[in-house]
């Protein structure tokens, strides 16, 4: 799959594909096409979503899955050669390559919408904190431990907010830095 | 001196013009229909006690008097971007379409591309280019904030654009954007004026020259060139266009903008320009109460390799 004529081998001297943090790779489709050891395949990527969070497969389907650096898979609508070396392809979306696979926070604000289930709904104020960044026990979860995602209702629908790690009944926000915001306590909320 | 001096022959009321320039600008949001459509944005603000007031031309675009949109639900979820009214007239002057291949020359910080993804239905190519790195990080967040999946980003100088990163020869669309002297941001920051230089205009001035010529070899016959700057120097813009007409093969076209305009210029400083540049667009502000703008809207007219012929051949 490497066609631009670089040296697929290892920086250790092995032979076999490696992933290059500088490019981007298409995913395989199927384990029985993939190249690159350890690398996540097209087809584990859409039946992860599905089961995880049961986002249909006709979702994701219009789009390209790659890899950049090691085991983040980007995702991405549009025509680029393969491998592609340029800043971004669509953008950050899952993390893969470790025992628990977890989304971005931007790809479940994308489509997290789709979710119908590990989708935990948040009361104002439990939302104004998990935007804030902070971790708080939400005692009333029966569902599955590990990456859910947080939701609250706004303007009669619900809509994802971001990745919350659920653990021993506490919600940890996964919220990115750069991103957490004190959203609630303008209205005097705590 | 203060160089909007040197514009008031060229506007109707000197007084209201000097006077606008002098008022600061309210805060404008748009709303990101990939992620929620006005209405929505609109209940949300009513939930959220945000007062806001709507854009009579522009029904996806508010103003907030409160100031900054940081704080509050929509913006979280990318369903607002803070953008200036006339920031959006390139983007619907170049009326990109779902699955097309676009090109936007000077992207960072992204609030035009990210409105051109929208109009693209987040669908098909949309090339953001620039050639500095630190500005491409904002332009990255802003558009996973926005949540634009169809955004190919690259770090290049737009002059001698490369398209070796993508499976094709040949833009549908291209929108540039050019860094300029920007003097029409003035309401929103003062200071260009004190900055302000006339070397500094003829220098980039030859910069724009090169990034429009670049856009237009890139863009396929029948194709749409969208040029853009928010200063009123004519050196930087109807002299821009003026070089390419004479250069490329191109033509500029007539097309409408919903706000007050005035035409392009044909004369300045003992220069003449092509009688069609009054299909260029001049906003001031002071008839439409937002910042200084230009726009013109090019059409290729030939195949970019001969480089000969300037009329005729248009749409495949």
């Amino acid at each position: 799959m490497s066609d631009d004529g670089s040296d697929p081998s290892n920086d250790d001297g092995s032979d076999s594909p490696s992933n290059d943090g500088q490019r981007f790779d298409r995913l395989p489709e199927t384990a029985a096409d993939r190249a690159v050891p350890g690398r996540p395949t097209r087809e584990e990527v859409l039946a992860w979503w599905e089961d995880r969070f049961g986002i249909d497969r006709s979702v994701l389907e219009p789009y390209t899955f790659l890899e950049k650096g090691a085991g983040k898979v980007w995702i991405y609508r549009g025509e680029a050669t393969d491998p592609c070396r340029i800043e971004a392809l669509g953008m950050a979306f899952l993390r893969t390559r470790q025992e628990h696979w977890k989304p971005t926070t931007r790809a479940v604000s994308r489509f997290g919408r789709h979710a119908t289930r590990n989708v935990v709904e948040l009361d104002p104020a439990e939302a104004a904190r998990f935007v804030a960044g902070e971790d708080q026990p939400i005692d009333r979860w029966d569902g599955d431990w590990g990456y859910l995602i947080a939701a609250h209702e706004l303007s009669g629908d619900r809509e994802p907010i971001g990745v919350g790690l659920y653990l021993h009944g506490e919600l940890r926000s996964r919220v990115p830095k750069g991103s957490r915001t004190d959203v609630g306590r303008l209205d005097g909320e705590e | 001196m203060n160089p909007l001096e040197r514009y008031l022959p060229l506007v109707d009321d000197e007084d209201a013009f000097l006077a606008a320039c002098d008022r600061p600008l309210p805060s404008v949001v748009r709303t990101n229909p990939i992620a929620a459509a006005p209405e929505r944005v609109r209940r949300a603000f009513d939930e959220e006690g945000i007062d806001y007031e709507p854009v009579d031309w522009h029904d996806g675009l508010f103003r907030l008097p409160a100031g900054s949109p940081g704080t509050n639900w929509p913006y979280v979820h990318g369903w607002i971007h803070g953008q200036e009214e006339v920031s959006t007239l390139p983007g619907l002057a170049l009326d990109a379409q779902p699955g097309e291949r676009v090109l936007d020359t000077c992207a960072a910080p992204g609030s035009k591309t990210t409105q051109i993804a929208a109009d693209m239905d987040d669908r098909g190519t949309l090339v953001a280019n620039d050639n500095n790195l630190g500005r491409l990080s904002a332009l990255r967040h802003n558009a996973e904030r926005l949540g634009v999946t169809n955004v190919a980003v690259t770090n290049q100088d737009a002059r001698n654009l490369s398209l070796r990163p993508f499976p094709f020869d040949a833009f549908d669309r291209a929108l540039v954007d050019v860094p300029c002297s920007c003097e029409g941001t003035c309401r929103k920051n003062p200071d260009v004026l004190d900055e302000w230089t006339l070397d500094h205009v003829h220098a980039i001035a030859g910069v724009s020259k090169g990034i429009l010529t670049r856009a237009i070899q890139t863009t396929r016959p029948g194709g749409v060139v969208v040029f853009s700057t928010c200063t009123f120097a004519p050196e930087e813009n109807e002299a821009v266009l003026q070089h390419v007409l004479e250069s490329e093969p191109c033509e500029l076209t007539t097309f409408d903008l919903p706000l007050r305009t005035e035409p392009g210029i044909t004369e300045w400083d003992g220069e003449t320009f092509n009688d069609a540049m009054k299909r260029a667009h001049r906003i001031y502000p002071h008839h439409n109460d937002t910042g200084g703008f230009f726009c013109a809207k090019l059409r290729v007219t030939a195949a970019q390799q001969d480089g000969s012929g300037t009329d005729g051949v248009t749409a495949r």
